[in-house]
């Protein structure tokens, strides 16, 4: 079983500890010709594809690299941008990278506060009495499991991480936990 | 094991249709907001999701589990049961197309966009719903 990340949300729905483990990411990287099979556009910053999907490439996958090279957002390792450089011919044969897009320090602060609203809201909508939050969300992909203690999380400290990081190894190692429900 | 209740919307939100079979706690706001509130809570969701990979299914609290599914065309047929249920995708697809479309879409006197006024539709649903393995008629 494999945990990709752990976020510690307050009482207030402010992202206060953030830890990413090593996760395999789902990464492609092809040679192309002129002109490019996908159709690319700017989103946030970030280079996506648009349309096209095909081999491993999905609609949503970032420009991570050019011949090569890890771009810088939406200009290439030498200050060029993405777009023009791809719209050129002359560059051509290419090899590019996709990959699903890293989140940001914002984008997973954001992300952080929206899901307290949304355990929050899950918990009003309830059909049955005394319903907690949202305790486990489930996608194709990846299940999120979410645990609510009674009391705050003092400031952060470095005995907090080391044997977080250790949980997390045990946990790994001893395979499948069984679930709550 | 049983079935709460189940929520039907379409691409703009509007709710086509919703049904309860055993409801112990009511939302505490009126039914139009209660429809507004889930909705807005599934978008969050569906964005919320993408951001970090794709396809929401379904979450579960303490108490019960929402399962979820939505058509390429935008409608999103969501349901309420408790926390026995495995994955019942197939169920909600079944609900989409041999009810809905069968019996709102391909009728020329259902308006499309508004809720369903069918009676025929509504008594199939209850009919199909009353059947299912994970349905129990006494409140679980």
């Amino acid at each position: 079983m494999a945990i990709f990340s752990v976020y510690v949300v307050n009482k207030a729905g402010g992202l206060i500890y953030q830890l990413d483990s090593y996760a395999p990411r789902a990464e492609a990287e092809k040679t192309f010709s002129y002109p490019l099979d996908l159709l690319l556009k700017l989103h946030d910053e970030r280079v996506l594809v648009a349309f096209g999907q095909r081999y491993s490439i999905r609609v949503g996958h970032a420009v991570l690299a050019i011949n090569g090279m890890d771009v810088n957002g939406r200009y290439t390792a030498d200050g060029k941008e993405v777009l023009e450089y791809l719209g050129n011919p002359a560059n051509y044969p290419v090899s590019i990278r996709f990959g699903r897009p890293r989140l940001t320090s914002n984008e997973k602060l954001m992300l952080a506060s929206m899901f307290h609203s949304l355990f929050a809201i899950g918990s009003q909508l309830s059909p049955e009495q005394g319903s907690s939050g949202i305790e486990m969300l489930e996608t194709d992909t990846f299940k999120l499991h979410c645990y609510q203690t009674l009391t705050e999380m003092p400031i952060r400290c470095e005995l907090f991480d080391q044997n977080l990081k250790l949980a997390l190894e045990v946990a790994e190692k001893a395979g499948t936990f069984g679930p709550g429900s | 094991m049983t079935v709460h209740n189940l929520y039907l919307f379409d691409r703009n939100g509007v709710c086509l249709h919703y049904s309860e079979w055993h409801r112990k706690k009511q939302a505490g706001i009126p039914k139009e907001e209660e429809y507004k509130l889930m909705y807005g809570m599934l978008f969050s969701i569906r964005s919320f999701v993408s951001k970090m990979k794709d396809g929401f299914l379904a979450f579960q609290t303490s108490r019960y589990k929402l399962h979820y599914y939505e058509t390429p065309t935008g409608i999103k047929v969501v349901m309420n049961t408790d926390l026995g249920v495995g994955p019942i995708r197939d169920v909600l697809h079944h609900i989409y197309s041999a009810l809905y479309v069968e019996l709102v879409v391909k009728n020329p006197l259902c308006p499309l966009g508004q809720t369903v006024q069918s009676e025929l539709f509504r008594s199939r649903l209850d009919s199909y719903v009353r059947s299912l393995p994970f349905f129990s008629a006494r409140a679980g």
